[in-house]
This record gives structure tokens, sequence and C-alpha cells, in this order.
């Protein structure tokens, strides 16, 4: 007793201690400088102007706002669909799949699963993009599965459409939606389904009414997670996507390239930056209260 | 006759384990019958199949075997949300993420009460367990025992042919406990709502039920009222469970209704009561004998009458032998413990045996003590000492 007693004295837990603050300091020091720092730039940049072969110059001007609000505003809005159309099946995808895995009774299982979830990050993303190129190709064994069932006469036309930027951006980001929901259903006491069923309420309604308000948690950071990171995507449209399946980040990336327009992609990247912001900040008000 | 709310029919479960074809049997050919209006309590350690029994009737467990029927149905094929049964579960299970008049709300909700109608209805459970000032809080924010009454008006708003209550008291502390066990008779009885209540306290199941169940290892070792389960419990185990008990191993000599002649050993025979059991001479029983229905007298001291008049032990003896049906041995005391109501002594009898007697401590001290390696008489009558059936 007498042992825990000292352990427990208040005063000598690290989180009172002034210096605890020092442990901090590093990573605030990597945020100030690698984060903070280059978005302030970038904000100010977006206010320059552009100066012959891609330099930056002044005048301030509104002039880049305003171009992305006249001309690329479908693409904005394009990005933002897609990107809600990737998290919406990823979570109808990846719900049940968390679902099932936390469910399983022999541990092993679930860490096999789980393994198998975010085995994919063993290879570089570039890599498995490129493979959904072969995949999803003219002559790729999508196609030829199809043309061998005889399901279809013709190769389709799967590769630079946005069917194929789905697909990629699915694959890609599913495990950042089973993972979160794994963790919530995991933490789930299942006593409170049996509680529901003696109450009265079948499988619908305990679903409905128990398990998914009290996994709501893992729901919405999974939703977070695929959605932010989707919105501002590049590699996948620019490599399954072609002209078809352009993007916002496609367009910054391409403002930064070479002799681009760099104060033009930085107001395009403000705008991005403050859409995702203000989608958390309505969330945070509204939707975090559970 | 009374009517039967809940009836099981040598009923089994049986849970698989990790080895191929092994499985372990959690209730084992268990019959019982449970009266309309009654409290019923499943009394047993850790483990031995009374909460596994009672998620049979509610419907979360299957019947490997048997029969289950609630008010005369059947009820194998039955799921728990059309059983009309409600439970109050070990560490209640409140959906946390409701306020307790939610809690209470959901299972009119899922009959199809509407909004209003369940509103009211919920309010008046709520204001029958004394809770309705705490309607707008969530169950987090509730002590362990207001938890427990929100559970128990979650259920009974539901207006259950039968209650089930899985140990519903054990997180709490004991002065609580105490408290809400008559509260939660004193409902029942008020309701005349059955109630099925899954128990390891004995105590509490004595304070509360009208009949015990004693269950251990999967089987129900008897069936009856708190007191015909102290009084004669059917098995060593049944009555080592339930209080304080002497358990004497000795030959039955012969048997004339309604006492059997037990040797002890060659210097101490009891005669000894028995269950409707048939014995048989010379075969090995145990004798069970409770410490407080023992009583001591000193062998060398003269025994004091209240009037102020005094016995010799040997008049004293000679008076107490002219009842044919009372056990008296001589024995010494090895230990006394003071214990504040009554003193606790172990003596020894016979050639080797030791027996714990209780005594109240009704008088002054040193009138009911008795000291270490005193000589004593010790008697009981014979209907207390009992002969066991295993």
């Amino acid at each position: 007793m007498a042992f825990n007693r000292s352990f427990g004295t208040a005063a000598y837990t690290i989180r009172q201690k002034k210096s605890g603050g020092l442990l901090a300091l590093p990573a605030v020091l990597w945020l100030v400088l690698f984060f903070l720092l280059p978005l302030a730039i970038v904000f100010f940049v977006s206010f320059m102007s552009r100066g012959p072969r891609g330099t930056i110059v002044f005048p301030l001007t509104l002039e880049h706002y305003n171009r992305i609000f006249d001309i690329f505003f479908p693409v904005i809005v394009d990005s933002v669909r897609i990107a809600l159309v990737t998290t919406v099946i990823c979570l109808l995808v990846g719900y049940p799949l968390a679902f099932f895995i936390s469910t399983r009774k022999s541990r092993r299982a679930q860490q096999i699963a789980l393994f198998l979830v975010i085995l994919p990050f063993w290879t570089n993303f570039l890599v498995r993009t490129y493979a959904w190129r072969v995949l999803l190709g003219g002559d790729g064994p999508v196609n030829n599965l199809l043309l061998s069932l005889g399901l279809i006469e013709t190769p389709l036309t799967l590769l630079n459409t946005e069917f194929a930027v789905l697909v990629g951006l699915v694959y890609g980001f599913l495990p950042f939606m089973v993972l979160p929901i794994y963790a919530s259903i995991e933490r789930f006491d299942f006593r409170l389904v049996e509680a529901a069923y003696d109450l009265g309420a079948n499988d619908w309604h305990a679903f409905w009414r128990v398990v998914f308000p009290l996994t709501l948690p893992g729901v919405v950071a999974g939703c977070i997670l695929v959605l932010i990171p989707s919105i501002g995507a590049f590699v996948t449209p620019d490599l399954l996507g072609g002209t078809e399946g352009l993007m916002i980040g496609n367009l910054i990336q391409t403002q930064f390239r070479g002799t681009g327009n760099w104060p033009l992609g930085s107001a395009l990247s403000v705008v991005m930056m403050a859409m995702v912001s203000l989608g958390l900040i309505v969330y945070m008000r509204f939707g975090g209260q559970n | 006759m009374r009517q039967v709310d809940v009836e099981l029919r040598n009923v089994v479960k049986a849970f698989p384990t990790r080895h191929e074809s092994g499985q372990l049997v959690a209730v084992d050919n268990v019959s019982l019958e449970i009266y309309r209006g009654e409290f019923f309590a499943l009394l047993g350690p850790s483990g031995c199949g009374k909460t596994t029994t009672l998620r049979m009737i509610a419907g979360f467990e299957d019947a490997t075997s048997g029969e289950i029927l609630i008010r005369g149905q059947a009820v194998q094929n039955v799921p728990p949300f059309h059983r009309p049964v409600n439970t109050v579960f070990q560490d209640y299970a409140l959906f946390p993420h409701m306020t307790v008049l939610e809690n209470v709300m959901f299972g009119l909700e899922m009959e199809g009460v509407s909004k209003k109608e369940a509103r009211k209805r919920a309010q008046e459970a709520l204001e029958m367990v004394r809770l309705h000032q705490a309607e707008d809080r969530r169950p987090r924010q509730l002590s362990g025992g207001q938890q427990q009454r929100v559970a128990l008006a979650r259920a009974l708003v539901k207006k259950p042919a039968v209650l089930l209550l899985d140990e519903p008291l054990g997180a709490l502390d004991l002065k609580l406990r105490k408290a809400l066990q008559y509260e939660l008779a004193a409902l029942q009885e008020t309701l005349g709502i059955t109630f099925i209540y899954v128990t390891h306290d004995q105590e509490e199941a004595m304070t509360m039920a009208d009949r015990i169940a004693v269950m251990n290892a999967g089987r129900v070792l008897q069936v009856g009222t708190p007191e015909e389960i102290y009084e004669t419990p059917a098995t060593e185990f049944v009555a080592d469970f339930i209080g304080e008990t002497n358990f004497l191993r000795g030959d039955i000599l012969e048997v004339n209704n309604p006492f059997a002649q037990v040797c002890l050993d060659e210097t101490l025979t009891i005669k000894a009561a028995f269950n409707d059991q048939a014995l048989t001479s010379g075969s090995r029983v145990t004798v069970a004998i409770r410490p407080e229905k023992v009583n001591l007298f000193s062998a060398t001291g003269p025994v004091k009458y209240a009037d102020g008049t005094n016995e010799s032990p040997e008049e004293h003896r000679e008076l107490l032998l002219r009842d044919p049906d009372i056990n008296l041995v001589r024995g010494r005391v090895l230990r006394a413990n003071y214990i504040g109501t009554d003193t606790r002594y172990v003596v020894s009898i016979g050639q080797n045996q030791q027996l714990v007697a209780r005594v109240q401590n009704y008088g002054l001290r040193s009138d009911t003590t008795f000291h270490i390696d005193q000589e004593v008489y010790i008697f009981w009558d014979a209907e207390h000492s009992r002969v066991l059936t295993e």
C-alpha cells in the first residue's frame, strides 16, 4: 500500500510538472517550421501576381480567386462529389468488414484479418496504382474475364474514366475506414444488444438504435480520414482518370510543375483547405456532440 | 394448485470446448417449476449454471436439450424480443448514449407505443423507483444504486410476465445492497410479477426469496423455502453453502422411525433425522448439525437457573435424558471465540471428533461462557442432526 501511495502522489506526476512542456517542444518546433510557416507562405503567395516564366511578383491581387470561381468551379464540385462517393462506398464496404473482423471469436483470426487489411501498405502506393492500370486496361484481366464469360462483345473502356478513379480511391483509402470502425466496434459492449433484444428490439432496431450510434465515433473518424485525402488526391486521378477524372489535386499539381502558376496553385490550395476546414468545423459544431 | 409461470423440463446446456468433441455441461438436466407471482432465487457458486439457466429463459442461449415453457408455451424457437420476460442485467447494460428517460422508453417504442404514451409510462415507471428527477441524465452520471433502479424501471415498464434478475445487486456496496434487498422484495410483492433472481449470496436469497433452488455444477440440488433449505438441507453441498454446518461421518446402526442411530465411533452414537431416502444398516453416512442448534452446560459446575436455583450437572443431565429424542454427549472445549451476539466454541467429542457450537450470549458473560479445556455436556434435539443424501 505504501508503495502505491508514493506513486500516486499528485505533485510528482509528469503532467503537473512545469518542465512537461519541454517534452512537446521538438514537435512544436517541427510544426511551426514545416507546417505553419509554409502554410503562411502559401496563403501569402496566393495573393501575388504571376511574373514572366512563372516568377512570383507584386502587386497583390484577387485575380486567382476570381479565376477559380469562374473557371475551375466545376472541377472543385467534381472533386468534392468524387470524394463523397468514395467515402460512402468505403463506409458501405468498410463497416460490414470491420464488423465481421471485430466479431470473430478467436483473437488470432482478428489479427490475421487486420493484417490483410493493412497488407497493401507494404507496397508503394504508386506501384499499386499502376497495377490498377494493368488490371483495368483494354487488354487487362478484368476485360479478358468479361470477354471470356461472354458478358461483353468488345472490351470496355474502364481506364481513364471516373469509374477507374473511384475504384482506385476506394481501394487506396478503405483501410482508413476499416481501422477506426474496427476499433469502435471492438470496444462496443455487446451485452447492450442483448438488452435491446430483451426490450423487444429486432436485429434492425438493435443495430440502428444501439450499435450504430455507439460506433458512430469510429464511423466519423473513418469518414474524415477518407474524405479529406480523397478531395486532395492527385496520383489516383492522374494515373487512372486521365482527362476524365480530373480533380482539384491535379490542378494544383499542374500549377506547381515546371513554369506553372504558383500563385494560382496556392490559391487553389487555400480554397481546398478552406472547404475541408469548414466541413470539420460544421461537424464539430453539430455532429461532434455525441 | 398454483399456476406455473415458468417450467423447465430436463433442460441441458452444453458448450463446445476448444478440444474437438469436448463439451462443457453448464446446465445438467434441470427441471423446475416456478409459480406465478413468486420470488424465486437461483442460488449457487459462480460457474454453477445459474446464469446460463436464466439466459435460456430470456432466450439468449438455446437449450441443448429439454424444454422451457413460459406460461405454458414452449419457447424453444421464440427469439428474446418475443418472449414475455424482461431482464435486469448484471452491471445493468443501460444504453450509454440515451438519457434515463430514453432508456426506459426504448422498450415501449419497440412495442410500437406512441412517443407521447411511452414518455408518460416511462415517467411513471421512473417515479415508481423514485428516479423521476433524474430522467434527463445519462446513465454514467448516476450512482450504481441509481443505475440499478433505472435498469429495474426499464424492464418493469414492459409489464413482463416474468422478470429475470441476474445478480442485480452484485456491484453495490453492502449497506446499499441490504437496503435494496428489502426494497426489491417489497416491490415484487406490490407488483405481483414473478421474479427469477440469480445470486451467489445465500443471505440475499434467504432474505428475499419465497423459494430457492440451490445449484452446483449444473444441477439443481434442492428446491424449497429458505426455511426448508436451511433446516433440512438435502445434501452436504446445500448444508455447507448455506450457513455454517458441522459434518459428522458415521455408520448407520439401525433405523427406527423417525430417527436413525448413527455410530460416529466406538464411544459415540447419536440419533439423527433423515429425509425420505432409504437407509440401510451399516452404510456410511454424513450427519449435519447447525452450530446454533447445539447447547452446552458445564460438566463440572452447577447449572444456574434464572430464578436463582442451582442444579448439579448430573441432575440436569438426568432431566434432559428423560426426553428420548435428545442427543447428549460429553466433550471438552478446544477453542472459544467471543463474537458479540454469540460465542463460537469448538468442542471435542467422542474419540476424535469436533463439533462447532454457537451459544447466544443472553445472560451475563460468566453464566454463558466456557473456558478452554472445560469439560462440558452438549445436547441437541435429534431432529436437528440430519442424515444427508450424498
